[in-house]
């Protein structure tokens, strides 16, 4: 591939992604960094003012505390993010991430995102974490405000759009930097770094989607985020945490449109096809397992669990009672002006809802004639995704906050991974789940102030055995080879016995996932024999991965995308496979361990061993900072 | 196909180096077909709808169809977003129209500044003090569990 120009840049904070994470850590990183001569780098495989999950937009703000009403304590959000995970969360993640959170809620109202506000002039709650906005540019303000940041800092701060990183650059237990394409010209980037932050985002289209056809590309989380923070993480060496814990999102079928409005602001229920509401027909089965099945609110994956039983039963289709809510809600008001008034306020902001962030539902209703004042809508669990900053909790093992970790959470830098100079943030970083997209935003900016602290205290530049670099590129551009050499012996460009193109590849991960590893057609269930056996093939995939095959660059980004993801995956195997009991019944179910068991109250942690090639498998300590009731 | 280029509108913006479309998708799908002039999206199964190629067009030539395996054809929803406001036009499958605006931002495009006028009260790098804290969170001091 001599016609690929290598670039090297040298710099000092190196930020991996373009997202509300790397977002945070760019306006953070150039603060501090601006006074001590610092450089910043940010690269993102889209354009910053769309990229990452909150491209679309959002409706609400899903993480503010309100601490300066005094309307919650940071107790009280460890209290309910621990318990919406079954016990398992890292306390001091999640309150070091609460206590700074409503600051990035004020700067991005300052910055110019509509917050609602009501008369007496307070941010409008959709539920006690929730604030409703107008959130069409939610992340173009953000990335605005970023951009502006690494300006300030002049030629010190700058920014990559386009570039696709496959690897991290290693010196022993140390991350260097990283190295990646670009998806528009031929170039090899290396980026030599002091301090590397990975905010790459979560991990989609690992399980086989419902839809398979256009339909594909409507995941709940973006179809971009394809498990780049975790490779990166796994591949550098770094000890992972709850990579079993999966989210799966009930949302409105197919389109995938949020349900948090219809449940929260407008109170509506769901049933089953009879009209029943299972939170309450099957309350019985959330004793099973207490203590955290009886607090409220229910956690996320025993709703779902409830709403699955139905599903097994036969008694779907599940619908969201939209018209019941409306009806609840006008014989509420007497006044039949005032009721008018209100009915077309609701309406405006049921459609925001969906036009602020899945738009696709609002074709979806459209194209089906739903009114939702007239007709329930169905609801359905999506399949599953890997989002540490939503209520999965998968990523990095990370170093605690200084003054509010323990001992055992406790090497170094705050939000530092296992490997020196190595940061993670937003869906990266693993066990502080609920942080959303303020919350994400937030931990970038403790993990960017962590990451030049780091930068100050180590500030020569570790050597990279340069010798290796002609490797790494040769190996990034296989694929472009292997299609090279091997696309004249057979008549169609996708189908030949000496290579196998990304789309395929991506498909065969889908269905070992599906099928073996509790997708949606097996009903989220697993066992030891199904994962062992789903283990099997994805050590072909491994080998196969050698003859991926790409005929241009795009086609070279989805090599490496199925890559990544295909390290998620496995990850997520091993995991399920070590935690021998059932804790997320409404994210999986192992059927030969059925029960929640008390000796599993821990962290299920995995290692990637380079040298061996091994994974190694150990269980942490969950140290209760706070009591759940 | 979700997002497609309606031929007649799009003038593959001008054959500048890369049309706004190409720019923005998140998903690296827009394409410009150098022959035709024309911008089309190269994988409409990995289309997110994410409506930004609609969004930012400069001719209005991209709309969306919605992903056939699930919808039924006639429903339209079609976008025309401002520097603060976007409007949105629905078109139910039996003919009915909505139409809803909403605000964007409450700023000049282009003018956030990162500080937002708030101080930070540190310059102590070990300290958990972040930037513009604790102004901007409205409190004293930072809490502690």
């Amino acid at each position: 591939m001599k016609d690929f120009e290598t670039i090297e840049i040298t710099t000092d904070i190196l930020i991996l992604g373009g997202g509300m994470a790397a977002c945070g850590a760019a306006f953070e990183a150039t603060h501090w960094a601006k006074q001590h001569n610092l450089k910043v780098t940010l690269v993102d495989k889209a354009a910053m003012d769309r990229s990452g999950a909150v491209a679309m937009g959002l409706s609400a703000i899903n993480m503010y505390i309100g601490l300066k009403d005094g309307d919650n304590t940071i107790k009280d959000y460890v209290k309910y993010v621990k318990n919406d995970l079954m016990g398992i969360a890292r306390d001091d993640l999640v309150a070091n991430i609460a206590r700074h959170v409503d600051s990035s809620v004020h700067l991005f109202e300052k910055w110019g995102l509509p917050v609602w506000k009501d008369e007496d002039g307070k941010y409008v709650h959709e539920g006690r974490w929730q604030v409703m906005i107008n959130g069409e540019s939610y992340k173009t303000i953000v990335a605005e405000a970023a951009k502006n940041a690494l300006k300030e800092l002049g030629e010190n701060g700058s920014y990559y759009e386009r570039i696709f990183i496959t690897e991290p650059l290693m010196d022993g237990d140390r991350c260097v930097g990283a190295i990646g394409f670009s998806v528009r010209d031929n170039k090899i980037y290396i980026f030599r770094a002091k301090s590397v932050l990975v905010a790459m985002g979560g991990a989609v289209h690992i399980f086989k989607p419902r839809s398979v056809g256009e339909g594909l590309g409507r995941s709940w989380y973006p179809p971009f985020n394809s498990g780049a923070s975790a490779y990166f993480t796994i591949k550098a060496g770094a000890e992972m945490t709850c990579q079993e814990v999966r989210f799966v999102p009930v949302r409105f079928k197919d389109a995938y449109g949020p349900v948090g409005a219809w449940f929260l602001l407008f109170k509506s229920k769901a049933t089953n096809a009879l009209g029943e509401d299972y939170m309450e027909t099957r309350a019985g089965e959330l004793k099973r397992w207490a203590p955290y099945g009886l607090a409220k609110p229910t956690p996320t994956n025993l709703r779902n669990y409830l709403m699955m039983l139905e599903v097994m039963e036969g008694k779907h289709p599940i619908y969201m009672r939209t018209d019941e809510a409306i009806k609840n809600i006008a014989a509420k008001i007497d006044d039949e002006k005032e009721r008018k008034r209100k009915l077309k306020k609701l309406e405006n902001e049921a459609w925001e809802d969906f036009l602020d962030m899945t738009i696709s539902q609002a074709l979806l209703w459209a194209s089906t004639n739903i009114f939702p004042d007239e007709q329930p809508s169905e609801i359905a669990a999506c399949e599953p995704y890997f989002i540490s900053s939503h209520s999965g909790a998968s990523g990095a093992w990370l170093s605690g906050p200084e003054d509010m970790a323990p001992d055992e959470y406790k090497w170094g830098y705050p939000q530092m991974t296992t490997i020196k100079g190595l940061f993670a943030a937003g869906d990266a970083s693993g066990a502080s789940s609920h942080k959303f997209s303020s919350g994400s935003f937030t931990e970038g900016r403790i993990a960017a102030k962590s990451a030049v602290s780091f930068c100050v205290d180590h500030p020569e530049l570790s050597s990279f055995d340069s010798s290796k670099i002609e490797d790494l590129k040769s190996n990034i551009l296989k694929p472009l080879e292997t299609f090279n050499n091997h696309k004249n012996y057979s008549n169609d460009p996708d189908i030949n016995p000496n290579f196998i193109k990304p789309k395929m590849f991506m498909f065969r991960l889908q269905k070992i996932m599906d099928e073996y590893s509790g997708g949606v057609s097996a009903n989220f269930k697993t066992s030891e024999a199904l994962l062992k056996k789903g283990l099997e093939f994805i050590r072909y995939m491994k080998e196969d991965a050698e003859k991926l095959a790409a005929e241009d660059l795009h086609e070279l980004m989805r090599c490496w995308e199925n890559i990544h993801r295909l390290w998620q995956a496995e990850s997520h195997i091993r995991t399920m496979l070590f935690r021998k009991e059932t804790r997320w019944p409404g994210y999986y179910f192992r059927s030969d361990f059925p029960e929640m068991k008390e000796e599993w109250k821990c962290f299920a942690n995995c290692r990637w061993n380079s040298e061996t090639d091994e994974w190694e498998m150990s269980k942490k300590d969950v140290i209760d900072l706070v009591e759940i009731e | 196909m979700p997002s497609f280029v309606i031929t007649e509108k799009c003038d593959g913006c001008k054959a500048q180096d890369k049309t706004a479309c190409q720019y923005i998708c998140p998903n690296d799908l827009m394409v410009l077909n150098k022959e035709t002039n024309k911008a089309y999206n190269r994988a409409p199964e990995m289309c997110w709808e994410c409506y930004n190629c609609v969004k930012i067009c400069p001719t209005q030539a991209i709309e969306i169809r919605g992903y056939a395996d699930f919808m039924p054809l006639g429903g339209y929803v079609q976008p025309l977003r401002s520097t603060d406001s976007i409007m949105w036009s629905v078109r139910f499958r039996n003919g009915k129209i909505k139409h809803f605006k909403f605000p964007t931002r409450t700023t000049p495009e282009g003018s956030a500044s990162p500080d937002a006028g708030f101080n930070t009260s540190t310059d102590d790098l070990k300290s958990p003090i972040l930037r513009t804290e604790p102004e901007s969170l409205g409190t004293k001091k930072i809490e502690q569990l």
